[in-house]
């Protein structure tokens, strides 16, 4: 912007007020490298090459006809699997984007304490988190207690070993994934457009989804994100909380790589689980509108 | 065209009391892990409430392996730490800093481990391990661990140091000042908040992993680990203990970087507004 005001003739070679990501030519060809090499090899050796060589371990001995395999032996557990990731994402939209909209729009000076609130689950680690869902949803616990009186529940029907408890639980283990992310975009704001907005007689709930909804997508992309990947690879909720009937893909490959490394259809079923979340993710980008992600 | 000022007063109700109830669902497991560490359970599962007990806290160390695999976990995040906030926050100045051919590359490859299933990440890892027949320990979870941490501190970073003025580096340089201390005493001042809550954030991740640590573990124990093996023989009241006493120092320290962070920032604005 400086260097577009400028006349041409004292536009700068390089920018020197640092004002974003953009960056400046380094005096040293090298030394961005030498601050990248450290970390960048770490990454390449331990992240990316391994990607590859999963991936060609999960061609061996039958080429492409280990992910047919994998496919139609395991189709019920794949299926159910991305029916729960989307069912907790989905409930954690409802529930996180209220929330983030009341932190960012309503906090006043209670935000940081709303928001210490909930990231405040960070805290405590996963597993004992999810024991904690375990003792709420104990057979004659809180919530079935109240279930009951309620009449939902009839009097010796318990939750645990049911898809509800797990996707209970992945919705709340992978929420504040969801709050912050939007809570972030709301805060950002310009709450003038939605004066602007009143001024020229629209109605609120069209300046919602006209300003609000659309300007907060990228928060809600990444928190969809953030909270649907986890939730697909996950086996700890389903094998803590669940049954026999909840089975995710997670707990296959769970169960299976202590004995079995080198079968291929193993490296088959992990790396069609990351396929088919980034098929996702692209789909779900396009559905969103992608200039409005970047 | 607006509707009536009573609908908007019950949406505005409904909307508090909804974004309330979002609340009490995240902090109610918490509660339950606190309040279950008081708890003095008949069998061997603390999943009962039976009744209120100090026991749990007077004998915190009652099972061994549980202790031996809190303190493995925190050893591994301290080497965690250590190792990935250097390199994240190495990879974090450089990407802000300067401009470089296929910076776009590395910043895909900063970002893709945030955007895979942990167990593909872990799964992936352990294949390589196996392959060169590296047996698994201590090594191996630290390496797992750093691989993802770089990403979020690298990330946290770079967010925290954008737009800063750089000229400030330069300013020392040419008035003398060595290239060392020029980094210990300008560079570092300025970008010491945003190393310091990557350094945080990745000391809670390090304890928090479960699915990439467990996969790569081989027969050592970390705390999470070692509450997936008992899951099958006993759930002791001491995991609520840990878990509480964590929560609480995590408080405490989380606050007072709070504070911390509030008395530089009036400190530095004493600075520019004499």
């Amino acid at each position: 912007m400086t260097a577009a005001a400028a006349p041409s003739r004292f536009r700068r070679p390089r920018r020197e007020d640092g004002g974003d990501d953009t960056g400046v030519a380094a005096r040293r060809w090298f030394t961005p490298w030498l601050l990248i090499a450290p970390g960048g090899l770490w990454l390449l050796i331990f992240f990316v090459v391994p990607l590859f060589s999963l991936g060609r371990l999960s061609l061996q001995d039958g080429g492409l006809s280990n992910y047919s395999t994998v496919i139609s032996d395991n189709s019920t557990v794949i299926i159910r699997t991305f029916i729960y990731a989307t069912i907790s994402t989905l409930a954690a939209i409802i529930i996180g984007y209220p929330l983030a909209y009341v932190i960012a729009t309503k906090g006043g000076r209670y935000k940081n304490l709303f928001l210490a609130l909930v990231i405040l689950p960070f805290f405590v680690t996963y597993l004992v988190r999810t024991l904690s869902w375990k003792i709420l949803l104990f057979d004659n616990g809180p919530v079935v207690g109240i279930l009951q009186s309620v009449g939902i529940l009839s009097d010796n029907q318990g939750i645990l070993g049911s898809p509800f408890a797990v996707v209970a639980a992945l919705t709340y283990n992978f929420l504040p994934f969801m709050v912050l992310p939007i809570y972030v975009s709301l805060e950002k704001l310009d709450r003038r457009l939605l004066d602007a907005a009143a001024d020229l007689y629209s109605s609120p709930a069209r300046a919602f989804r006209k300003i609000t909804l659309r300007l907060s997508l990228p928060g809600l992309f990444a928190g969809t994100l953030l909270t649907f990947i986890p939730a697909a690879g996950d086996f700890v909720n389903s094998e803590l909380l669940g049954s026999d009937r909840t089975v995710m893909i997670g707990q296959i490959i769970e169960k299976n790589f202590g004995k079995e490394f080198f079968r291929p259809e193993l490296s088959a079923l992990s790396f069609m689980l990351m396929a088919m979340i980034l098929i996702g993710v692209i789909v779900y980008a396009r559905l969103l509108g992608t200039e409005e992600i970047a | 065209m607006n509707p009536p000022n009573w609908l908007r007063a019950i949406g505005r109700v409904s909307l508090w009391v909804w974004a309330g109830l979002g609340l009490l669902f995240l902090f109610t497991p918490i509660l339950v892990t606190v309040i279950f560490s008081f708890n003095e359970p008949t069998g061997k599962y603390n999943y009962v409430w039976d009744k209120f007990s100090l026991s749990g806290w007077t004998d915190p160390f009652r099972y061994p392996e549980l202790t031996d695999a809190l303190i493995f976990s925190l050893k591994i995040a301290v080497a965690v730490t250590i190792i990935a906030t250097i390199l994240g926050t190495l990879m974090g100045l450089a990407m802000v800093k300067y401009k470089f051919r296929a910076k776009g590359m590395i910043g895909a490859i900063l970002i893709l481990p945030l955007t895979m299933p942990e167990i593909v990440l872990g799964f992936s890892l352990l294949t390589l391990f196996v392959s060169i027949n590296w047996s698994r320990g201590f090594i191996t979870i630290v390496i797992a661990q750093v691989m993802f941490s770089v990403s979020y501190v690298a990330t946290t970073v770079r967010a925290r140091i954008r737009g800063f003025d750089w000229r400030l580096e330069e300013a020392s340089l040419d008035l003398g000042a060595s290239g060392f201390r020029t980094f210990s005493k300008v560079t570092l001042p300025l970008i010491a908040p945003g190393v310091i809550a990557a350094a945080m954030l990745t000391f809670a991740l390090s304890l928090d992993d479960f699915i990439i640590t467990y996969l790569n573990s081989g027969l050592d124990n970390t705390f999470p680990i070692q509450i997936w093996n008992m899951k099958r023989s006993k759930i002791p009241v001491q995991i609520n203990v840990f878990s509480t006493a964590l929560l609480i120092i995590s408080i405490v320290l989380a606050a007072l970087l709070v504070v911390f962070n509030n008395r530089r920032a009036q400190k530095l604005a004493g600075l520019s507004n004499p």
